[in-house]
């Protein structure tokens, strides 16, 4: 059942993909059918995830690569937020190749078959793993914005004519938008690492890489919101450091994977 | 009874007709009335066409003479600019009316509101009813569908668009004009019809500054402001006669210190130019030209030009779909005089039909004729459905002009091709065979 909920999920993220890029080169009915690729996919992963909870004996998405399906499906659930205006079908075409990508990395790596044993409790798990997937998710969707303002803002700058037409959130927006899914997602940050950390002074185990890296991207994002807010921070800049932010999240989310919880 | 459309445009028509034939819609809705008489009529009335939509007896005439009379266009002077179409026709040169597909700027939004006005005011019945309703759809499902309608027209409209791109919504956006003459004035005009406030107008003549300004509710200013009101303002539109700079790249620098990042949008519309090219390689100010506005202009008149395309296929398609609800219509008279025939023959099976029958759905004693009708669905439904889907495949592909069946003449406009009829008819005289005691 879990494989075929996960092909028919990753059809529907992939054919959403395929959509939004036919749709980039010529708006239409290409777009409507890529937003109903992405909810019905999204419904699928849902299936997918309770089918997987419950069968799971304990939290289901402990191992690297069950979190990773979990990531995948918070950042679909974040994207379909405001992702089906027409305006913003330019982020799914950044967003839903990754989440496709995604998708088949953590079936690749177990991340759809019987969920790993943990150490740890259920409870430790859901406030640790949920919030620092739910804010990593939204991070992402962040630096998709910025990269779309920072393509935004060439095109507008190059003043080629048929570049200054067509259907993009304006940079006002796309700043907005980024600055408040930060400001939403760094609170969720921060309590995931405190749940992390208190159960880590409990076991008097020492801070890993992991924890490094995840200390950075809390700093880096930390600042964004600080010099966006206090020192005025916008455009450009803003935009680099979310991606720099977003950096963190990528080694955090892909290259440190050794066995954190297990 | 004949839709008919009896018109003048700009395809063809100098402005000097078609201004004298213009329509105001009052008085479109009296001459709508007074066409209608017999029947239906709409008169749709714009600066680029007057056209009158017909339906009843000797509508193309009639339509013709009205015309005549408000043109005040003699009889061959009339028809070498007049266009006549007809049925389905006439139905397609409207869709493709309220799509904006006939329009000088293919896509404009204007028309559909204008048809529907003329529709309000029209005199309608079934027949228009049903036409304006569908065209009104189209040229909906058009500007939805497709990108006809996005790409800006003119060069105020160009330069509101960019502005929206890097704003959104223009509502809290300030402006700032740099010279009063008539091209800042059409500018200002367009940016406050979509929402922005102009906030101040600088020029040589501050009396002249402040005048226009009194009109949008900003305020007047001299030249030599220009740089300190920078920082409160978002777009800054120019059009000074200046031989030199207004605003060079240091000032703009300058003030931008004070915007915190937000965004600083230029509009250049003076030859020579106002504003120094070079604030646009600052990072958060856009500067465009006159040249810039007009590429985008054409640009995008390409792009509709483009889209134009996918609209006639939609058009095409609301056409065909009224062409067959018009063709359907030529039964009603068939299927009426079907019921009256079928209600005069159910006495005469009154006894048999009361006997166990396979087609008849209950076994109660039926008293009246009109019993009998409702209590049998085949008699109530079957037939008269497949008179309309058999009349459809006729009206289709016709080349003979009537069909009798079962004793009842079926009137078919463009006739029928009989051997193409052969097997519809074999097919649907089957379907009327009844059972041998409920025959009539």
């Amino acid at each position: 059942m879990a494989e075929y909920l996960f092909g028919f999920a990753f059809l529907a993220y992939a054919g959403a993909a395929i959509a939004y890029a036919v749709d980039a080169r010529r708006p239409g009915p290409a777009g409507r059918a890529a937003t109903w690729g992405v909810r019905l996919g999204w419904l699928l992963q849902t299936a997918l995830l309770v089918e997987e909870a419950a069968r799971a004996d304990g939290f289901p998405w402990s191992t690297w690569a069950g979190s990773l399906n979990l990531f995948v499906w918070l950042v679909v659930s974040v994207y379909l937020v405001w992702g089906c205006r027409t305006r913003y079908r330019l982020l799914g075409l950044a967003v839903m190749p990754v989440a496709a990508g995604l998708l088949v990395l953590a079936r690749l790596g177990g991340g759809i078959g019987e969920g790993g044993t943990s150490g740890y409790s259920n409870t430790f798990l859901i406030v640790h793993v949920g919030l620092l997937s739910f804010a990593f998710a939204a991070f992402t969707l962040a630096a998709a914005l910025s990269g779309l303002y920072l393509w935004q803002e060439r095109r507008l700058k190059s003043r080629r004519p048929a570049a200054l037409l067509g259907r993009a959130p304006s940079l006002l927006t796309l700043e907005t938008l980024t600055s408040r899914t930060i400001a939403v997602a760094l609170p969720a940050l921060t309590a995931g690492i405190v749940a992390g950390l208190v159960r880590l002074r409990d076991q008097g185990a020492s801070v890993d890489a992991l924890m490094a890296v995840t200390f950075g991207t809390w700093a880096v994002y930390g600042s964004y919101l600080v010099l966006r807010y206090e020192a005025g921070w916008h455009g450009r800049r803003a935009a680099y450091l979310a991606l720099v932010g977003f950096a963190f999240v990528v080694v955090a989310r892909l290259g440190l994977q050794v066995g954190h919880f297990s | 009874m004949t839709l008919t459309l009896v018109g003048l445009s700009h395809r063809g028509t100098p402005v000097a007709v078609r201004e004298r034939a213009f329509v105001p819609l009052p008085q479109a809705a009296e001459l709508a009335a007074a066409l209608a008489e017999q029947g239906e009529a709409v008169c749709l009335s714009t600066c680029n066409r007057t056209e009158l939509y017909v339906v009843g007896e000797d509508a193309d005439r009639r339509a013709l003479a009205v015309l005549e009379s408000i043109s005040g266009l003699a009889g061959d002077e009339l028809r070498a600019v007049v266009y006549r179409l007809a049925d389905e026709a006439a139905a397609l040169h409207l869709f493709r009316v309220a799509a904006g597909l006939d329009s000088l700027v293919p896509g404009e939004g204007e028309i559909l509101g204008q048809v529907r006005s003329a529709f309000d005011a029209g005199a309608t019945g079934p027949v228009l009813d049903r036409l304006f309703r569908q065209a009104l759809h189209a040229g909906k499902k058009v500007r939805a569908e497709t990108a006809i309608a996005e790409s800006p027209a003119s060069v105020s409209s160009a330069a509101a668009a960019l502005a929206r791109q890097v704003f959104g919504r223009l509502d809290e956006c300030r402006v700032l004009l740099v010279g009063a003459g008539h091209v800042a004035e059409l500018a200002a005009r367009s940016l406050a019809a979509r929402g922005a406030s102009i906030a101040f107008v600088a020029n040589r003549s501050p009396q002249r500054a402040a005048d226009l300004a009194s009109a949008f509710g900003g305020e007047g200013t001299g030249l030599d402001r220009v740089p300190a009101v920078l920082g409160e303002v978002d777009v800054v539109v120019s059009s000074t006669g200046a031989p030199g700079w207004v605003l060079r790249h240091d000032e703009v620098e300058a003030a931008l210190d004070g915007r915190k990042g937000r965004p600083l949008f230029l509009i250049d519309l003076a030859v020579p130019r106002d504003l120094d090219p070079a604030i646009h390689e600052l990072g958060a100010c856009y500067l465009y030209d006159i040249d810039d506005l007009e590429s985008v202009v054409a640009a995008g008149l390409a792009g509709r030009r483009r889209e134009a395309a996918r609209a006639e296929g939609i058009v095409a398609g609301e056409a065909e779909r009224f062409r067959e609800w018009h063709a359907s219509r030529d039964v009603v008279p068939e299927i009426a005089s079907l019921r009256t025939g079928a209600s005069c023959a159910v006495p005469s099976t009154y006894g048999l039909i009361s006997r166990p029958c396979p087609c008849v759905t209950s076994l109660r004693p039926v008293s009246r004729p009109a019993l009998v009708m409702r209590e049998t669905p085949w008699f109530r439904a079957h037939p008269i459905q497949m008179l309309f889907s058999f009349l459809r495949e006729i009206v289709r592909d016709t080349l003979i002009p009537h069909v009798s069946l079962f004793g009842l003449k079926f009137s078919v406009r463009n006739g029928i091709s009989t051997s193409k009829l052969h097997p519809v008819l074999v097919r649907c005289t089957r379907s009327f065979q009844m059972p041998s005691h409920c025959r009539f």
